[in-house]
């Protein structure tokens, strides 16, 4: 084996498979986004069921929406910009091999994401206070007499629908948050080890497209869940 | 293929970034007038820009050489509006029975 020159020459990180680096990066870079483009129909399905049922029951989706508590959605959607933010100064750190600039921005970055995750759990815990988890104990009669005050109709059965879409897409939101994290607790100790060079750095690349998909996703779910009717009342 | 990686500069990201927490707090604001049915067009025009500006720079696609990245990217988003498009064309027109 050892009298191929071939052998001898490429990269460590260079699977025989492949014909260069590029190529490599390119099929890399590939399968993520079609992994992406699955994870865009796995949260679309949700979206088509909200977008369904939001004509349907459009009062109990306004009301439930003023529900929630928009300084926290406003706060999570800056703080998913941030991540976003040193997300991509990390990839060019990657790109250009300052290992200490990349630990630095990753870590920056798993911060931002525990605090996101922190904040929402803060949001969830004043919705089950105000009984807004779907289940045997939802009782949205607060939103019931909003409605009344105003001349609304609001059925609690429509309610619970908002808020079950509420709780499903962020919830499944928050899992990705999760992954994500776990991912970026590998990548940052790999970077440590200075496993990334401006050859190889491809992981983090692919990772940081995961980071930014789900904060796109976040991008969406704010003005869909958070600001559907926020206009005074007259 | 390009042999060399593009790199952006530093200033570009941030610039970005500005751009897209000015468009947080715009969004956040114009919800609390009134614009009628517009308030959500309005939402949903701003999420798409930022979501524009996140594909496009922090995403790379804008200057990725490789056309596959591109393809699947609207392939992508032609089959979510499929989805989305043709159950609106359902549900949204079973009133004029």
């Amino acid at each position: 084996m050892s009298d191929s020159p071939i052998a001898l020459e490429h990269p460590t990180e260079l699977q025989h498979h492949f014909a260069d680096m590029e190529q490599q990066k390119d099929a890399s870079t590939f399968g993520m986004w079609l992994f992406l483009g699955t994870e865009i129909m796995f949260f679309g399905g949700m979206f088509a069921a909200y977008l369904i049922y939001r004509r349907w029951y459009y009062n109990e989706f306004a009301l439930g929406s003023r529900s929630i508590d928009i300084w926290l959605g406003t706060i999570n959607t800056i703080v998913l910009i941030c991540s976003s933010l040193t997300v991509a100064l990390g990839v060019r750190a990657a790109q250009m091999g300052k290992r200490k600039l990349l630990v630095i921005l990753l870590l920056i970055t798993m911060a931002f994401g525990v605090a996101f995750l922190a904040i929402k759990g803060v949001e969830w815990y004043q919705k089950y206070e105000e009984h807004h988890v779907p289940g045997s104990s939802f009782n949205a009669s607060d939103i019931v007499s909003v409605g009344q005050k105003y001349g609304i109709h609001i059925d609690q059965g429509h309610s619970q629908i908002y808020f079950s879409l509420y709780f499903a897409l962020t919830g499944l939101h928050a899992l990705h948050m999760l992954v994500g994290l776990g991912i970026f607790t590998v990548l940052t100790y790999l970077a440590w080890k200075g496993k990334y060079t401006p050859e190889y750095h491809t992981p983090i690349e692919i990772g940081g497209l995961y980071w930014h998909f789900v904060d796109i996703v976040w991008i969406y779910l704010f003005p869909l869940l958070y600001l559907i009717d926020r206009k005074p009342f007259h | 293929m390009a042999q060399h990686e593009h790199i952006l500069s530093a200033k570009l990201y941030v610039i970005i970034w500005a751009a897209l927490m000015c468009l947080t707090v715009i969004t956040a604001g114009v919800a609390f007038i009134d614009l009628g049915p517009f308030n959500t067009v309005v939402a949903l025009v701003i999420a798409t820009f930022k979501a524009l500006l996140v594909v496009l720079i922090f995403m790379h696609v804008k200057y990725s050489s490789e056309r596959l990245t591109k393809t699947v990217v609207l392939a992508a988003l032609f089959w979510l509006m499929l989805l989305l498009g043709l159950s609106l064309m359902d549900y949204g027109t079973r009133h004029f029975t």
